[in-house]
């Protein structure tokens, strides 16, 4: 599904990534952990396509195209989808109308029709259900005096609406409290099939007891330096990230 | 209300200046002076302040003196420089000077000469001050000098009639730390103006602290101009406190030509009687990434008045300013009034930009749940009053200036701060 | 990357093409150019108007003769040559219109092409909508005049009014806006050709919008139309302007005088679109639109002014309300966009008399290409004005960095009861919403659209429905641009 080699990145100067790989496949569920300043929310923005950043080195292959030729939007209608760690307030943009604009954009692109009030509308209640997400706030402004929790409920809400091939969750469970937490992990965990993937970036092991990786990866000082399965996240959150610093002379 | 076209009363008791300044200065000066008439209300700067009546005062100049000054003493600092009716007080004046630092009295000066940028086209009160100046103080802060102790500079009018034109020049050198105190007394007599001018340059890098108490009279006037420039990466921080006076118009003309400047303009004001303060500040943001913030407090009582005019400019490509202006009043009186007009004037997109103005009364509510703990009216006053006040005073560092602010607002309005 | 910055936005904003900028080929009948008391005399006798009219005008004319252009606004540009306009052009017609049937085609055609034919009005609304026509200072067609009737409710030109109801057009023209108000509201009163004429009777919520369209179609001519509207005691109207002109290289002058009275318990809402030729991405022609707002409130009325503000060259306009009675109330709702060389010195007044008087501001100025958009308004609470509130929100948002946004409130409060809180805030659209767009998969000029509507969301609420969506389509056009 995405092939990440060598990736290098700078911002002002400064390189945060150092040569990053990774594979996923289609199907899978990969952790990214590491601690603070390692890097981790640097490349979702970069997926995602953020300016500021500049690529220096490496390639990302998504669903056999070149990534980083395209633009933000473009990697969104690929099917590319970023869960922000702080999801954006756009007053007086409708939570509703944001959705439908993003899901008409891209099929005028593939050349469909746009959606149809009542198909749209199914599927709003349809999607909202997964989250548990008051249907007052879908029709509110897009986060607009949202409680930390809701927000990142939206954020999976649009994730399901949008139905993208890979979703990377940006440190989606900070903030949240333990019943917040079940909830967003359940949706992920609803939308999650065999043709689709989800990059969990966290600093935490505790979502990972509700979302199960397949591959858990250890990103410090802008590489990937360990991978495992979901058992490193448990030795991590027992031991943390001392002994590989060392075992990687960090 | 009628008002009269006043041009300042030029009288043989004034006298041109005897201080060595630009003779095109001079010239400039008395021409504005017999040609332009005092402001009237339809100057849009002076639409609210009503100072026409300064030309109805036959106006002197005479020196005076005081034994004891003690009471005008606001910081016990080392260095503090007394002036009376705008004329250097020896007496009273400390003899120390602090390292790195070079003081001169303008009068003092063997005829040395004065330099000025102080703007007198259309400026009238500053054509007044650069004609009749009577003397003042050149402040050099010398490159990396940091001072331990404020210096105090104190202006007491004495007697009626009187006019003081008196003028402060600050240098504060590159990487230099300097803090003043800036009073404002009268000590007696009726219809006595004190017309000051500062000239600041706060260079690179240079961090420069003027905390100012304006205490005069319910008699006197008191018109005062500041004109700030601050070069790159300067802090220039200013608390003004207004307790007394008839009329105070304060101008406050700051010229952030330098990035990443920090800009504060800090101001309480407490009224009476028929007091009128009106405080006037320009920030005028010529360069990119800088900050300033402005915080203006006022309680008006009795038939008092307050004008509040704060202008942020940022010009065209002044990218990355953030600038925030407050202006917060309450009205204790049915005769109290205020006029606020916070403007914003911006020709660069990527900015920051805010201003909000408040007026209201004492909250009824908290005034309610205060006496029903058993506080009495006045004291349940008193304390919102104080809390109100409170943002603004901890803008304060010096603990003895805070503690005189209390001690003249316990004095003059029973509040204990 | 994605390739669509603001600067390219800024771009097609500057190649933005007016789209209402035709003209109709209409024979008009235009009085030579040049202001003088035998113009006016002219005008009133072509109206043929009562005595006393015209008496009123020609007081006016000497005012103004001893006024002079106000220059205090946040505005350049170069005096109207007030001896170059002619101050009178109708549309060769003598007859009245009967009915809609009766209007030329050429005529149906301009309404046609300003998506405002009453047909299509009544098609898309599914109501009723009543609507006065005016082009070049005279009204050419006012619509459901007889189901009005039955109310008892008056909607028709303003010299219509002058000839049927006299009574009430000399008694309230000019209580508001005095024509010694200023040099504008002066000029006008001197001159005004028609308008509308609105007069609502005692508890009659009038039950359809009422609408009126300027448009100004002649070459150097200017358009001075005058609004009354009078809405009797417990009495409603929601009442509709909307303003169009042709692409002209010359600067076309715009001076209207609109006057609004809200007796005990009435309701008027007011509301505007205002989409005057801006001039041309250089700065060429546009028109100057000069215009004196004001409303009156007896006690416990309530008017409510609503305004997007797309077009004209220059514009210096404050309509506002003086809360004279006990517990009336206030609202001011703006839009104001200006983009290339357009200027904008536009506010409020809020002038609290009563007790207990409420007033709102809620002002939203965007400007974009190398245009100032400013904000000036006034909110002033009188001694005897106990509990007056007033809360004011006025947010610039910026589209380049060669536009200005300003910000001008005069606060006079001279009441200690009164509660007033204004805030003001000035900032880019924000570079962070529309990534979050980006990411959604919307692109980047659709998303500066939603962001930029959604900023108005609260002033465009306010407009009737089939108002709304014209607003939104207008400001769509200003701040969208062609993706290549």
């Amino acid at each position: 599904m995405i092939e990440i080699k060598n990736l290098h990145a700078k911002i002002e100067g400064k390189e945060i990534l150092k040569g990053l790989s990774l594979n996923v496949n289609k199907g899978e569920i990969h952790a990214i952990m590491g601690p603070n300043g390692s890097g981790k929310s640097t490349f979702a923005s970069i997926l995602a396509g953020k300016e500021e950043y500049d690529v220096t080195n490496g390639s990302i292959v998504f669903c056999g195209e070149d990534l980083l030729e395209l633009s933000t939007e473009e990697r969104a209608w690929a099917g590319l989808f970023l869960a922000f760690q702080y999801p954006i307030e756009i007053p007086g943009v409708s939570n509703i109308n944001f959705l439908k604009t993003a899901i008409n954009e891209k099929r005028e692109k593939n050349g469909h029709e746009p959606i149809t009030a009542k198909d749209y509308m199914n599927l709003v209640r349809e999607k909202s259900k997964l989250v548990e997400l008051n249907a007052k706030l879908t029709s509110r402004s897009v986060n607009e005096g949202f409680s930390g929790g809701e927000k990142k409920r939206n954020e999976i809400f649009q994730m399901a609406m949008l139905n993208p091939k890979l979703s990377i969750l940006d440190e989606t469970d900070s903030g949240l409290d333990i019943d917040a937490l079940r909830i967003v992990a359940n949706g992920v965990n609803k939308l999650k099939n065999e043709n689709n993937a989800t990059i969990v970036i966290t600093h935490y092991q505790r979502l990972l007891d509700y979302i199960v990786p397949d591959f858990v990866h250890v990103l410090m000082d802008g590489r990937i330096v360990k991978s495992g399965d979901k058992d490193l996240a448990l030795k991590l959150e027992k031991n943390g990230y001392d002994w590989i610093k060392k075992e990687n002379d960090i | 209300m009628t008002e009269q076209k006043n041009n300042f009363n030029l009288n043989s008791l004034l006298k041109e200046t005897a201080i060595n300044i630009n003779k095109e200065d001079k010239k400039n000066a008395i021409s504005v002076i017999k040609n332009t008439p005092l402001p009237n209300s339809k100057i849009e700067n002076w639409k609210y302040t009503r100072v026409s009546k300064l030309g109805n005062i036959n106006f002197e100049n005479n020196k005076a003196n005081i034994d004891n000054i003690s009471r005008y003493i606001i910081d016990d600092t080392k260095y503090s420089f007394i002036f009376i009716n705008g004329h250097f007080s020896n007496i009273h004046s400390s003899k120390k000077i602090p390292v790195g630092v070079e003081i001169k009295v303008l009068s003092k000066k063997n005829n040395e000469f004065v330099n000025s940028s102080l703007k007198i086209k259309g400026e009238i009160f500053n054509a007044i001050n650069t004609f009749y100046l009577n003397d003042g103080l050149l402040i050099d802060i010398k490159p990396g000098t940091k001072l331990e102790k404020p210096i105090q500079i104190i202006h007491i009018l004495k007697g009626d009639n009187i006019i003081s034109n008196f003028k402060v020049i600050i240098n504060a050198g590159e990487s230099s730390n300097s803090s003043f105190i800036q009073g404002f007394f009268c000590d007696s007599g009726n219809n006595n103006f004190c017309n000051s001018t500062s000239e600041i340059q706060v260079a690179k890098n240079a961090k420069l602290n003027i905390d100012k108490i304006q205490s005069e009279s319910e008699q006197s006037f008191h018109i005062n101009t500041e004109q700030v420039k601050q070069e790159q990466e300067s802090i220039f921080k200013i608390n003004t406190f207004t307790l007394n006076g008839r009329i105070v118009r304060n101008n406050l003309n700051i010229h952030v030509n330098g990035q990443n400047c920090e800009t504060h303009l800090n101001g309480a004001y407490v009224l009476k009687n028929n007091q009128h303060v009106d405080n006037h500040s320009i920030v005028d943001h010529k360069v990119e990434n800088c900050i300033s913030h402005e915080l203006y407090k006022g309680v008006m009582d009795d038939n008092s008045t307050a004008v509040f005019n704060g202008k942020v400019f940022v010009r065209k490509n002044a990218q990355k300013i953030n600038a925030f202006q407050s202006n917060k009043n309450i009205l204790l009186s049915d005769n109290a009034s205020i006029n606020s007009k916070p403007e914003l004037e911006i020709y660069a997109d990527d900015v920051k930009c805010s201003h909000g103005s408040t007026i209201g009364e004492l909250d009824q509510n908290s005034i309610f749940y205060l006496k029903t703990r058993g506080l009495s009216d006045k004291s349940a006053r008193n304390i919102l009053i104080s809390a109100f006040f409170q943002d603004v005073i901890n803008n304060i560092e010096n603990q003895n200036i805070k503690g005189y602010i209390s001690q003249l607002l316990n004095d003059r309005f029973e509040w204990n701060f | 990357m994605a390739n669509y910055t603001e600067d390219q936005l800024a771009q097609d904003l500057k190649n933005q093409e007016y789209k209402f900028g035709f003209t109709t080929d209409i024979k008009s009948d235009k009085a030579p150019k040049g202001l003088t008391e035998d113009i006016i005399k002219l005008i009133s006798s072509k109206k043929q108007e009562p005595e006393w009219l015209l008496q009123n005008r020609l007081k006016a004319f000497k005012i103004w003769k001893s006024m002079e252009n106000p220059n205090w606004a946040h505005v350049k540009f170069t005096e109207p040559k007030f001896q170059d306009i002619s101050y009178y052009a109708a549309p060769k017609q003598s007859k009245k219109y009967e009915s809609w049937e009766d209007v030329e085609p050429e005529m149906k055609e301009t309404m046609k092409k300003l998506g405002i034919s009453l047909e299509e009005q009544k098609r898309i609304t599914g109501t009723n909508v009543a609507v006065d026509f005016v082009m070049d200072s005279v009204s050419v067609a006012t619509s459901f005049q007889s189901k009005l009737k039955e109310l008892g409710i008056i909607f028709c030109s303003f010299s219509e009014a002058v000839k049927e109801h006299p009574n009430l057009v000399k008694r309230y023209m000019g209580s508001v806006v005095p024509p010694s108000d200023n040099f504008y509201a002066a000029l006008n009163s001197a001159v005004f050709t028609d308008g509308s004429f609105c007069y609502i009777p005692k508890g009659v919520k009038c039950p359809m919008e009422l609408s009126t369209y300027f448009r100004i179609n002649e070459g150097e001519t200017g358009q001075f139309e005058r609004t009354l509207v009078i809405a009797d005691e417990d009495s409603y109207v929601s009442y509709l302007e909307g303003c169009t002109a042709p692409q002209r290289d010359e600067n076309q002058l715009h001076a209207a005088v609109v006057e609004l009275i809200a007796m005990e318990n009435a309701e008027i809402k007011y509301s505007t679109v205002q989409n005057w030729y801006p001039g041309d991405k250089n700065g060429l022609g546009g028109i100057f639109n000069f215009v004196t707002k004001r409303g009156l409130c007896e006690k416990n009325s309530k008017i409510s002014w609503t305004q997007v503000e797309t077009g004209s060259a220059v514009t210096w306009k404050y309509p506002s309300c003086i809360l004279k009675g006990d517990n009336s109330i206030g609202e001011f709702y703006s839009v104001a966009v200006t983009n290339n060389f357009q200027q904008a010195d536009t506010g409020t007044k809020m002038i609290h008399l009563g007790k207990n008087t409420k007033s709102t501001i809620i002002s939203k100025g965007i400007s974009a290409g190398k245009s100032n958009n400013s904000y000036r308004g006034l909110v002033q609470i009188h001694k005897n004005a106990k509990n007056a509130r007033n809360f004011s929100q006025c947010d610039s948002l910026l589209m380049s960095d060669e536009c200005g946004a300003h910000t001008f409130p005069y606060i006079e409060c001279k009441n200690k009861n009164a509660k007033i809180e204004h805030e003001a805030t000035t900032s880019k659209i924000g570079e962070d919403q529309i990534f979050y767009c980006l990411q959604r998969g919307i692109t980047e000029e659709k998303a500066i659209s939603l962001i930029v509507n959604g900023y108005c969301k609260e002033i465009l609420n306010k407009l009737p429905m089939e108002f709304a969506v014209e607003a939104q389509k207008l400001l769509t056009i200003s701040l969208e641009g062609s993706v290549g």
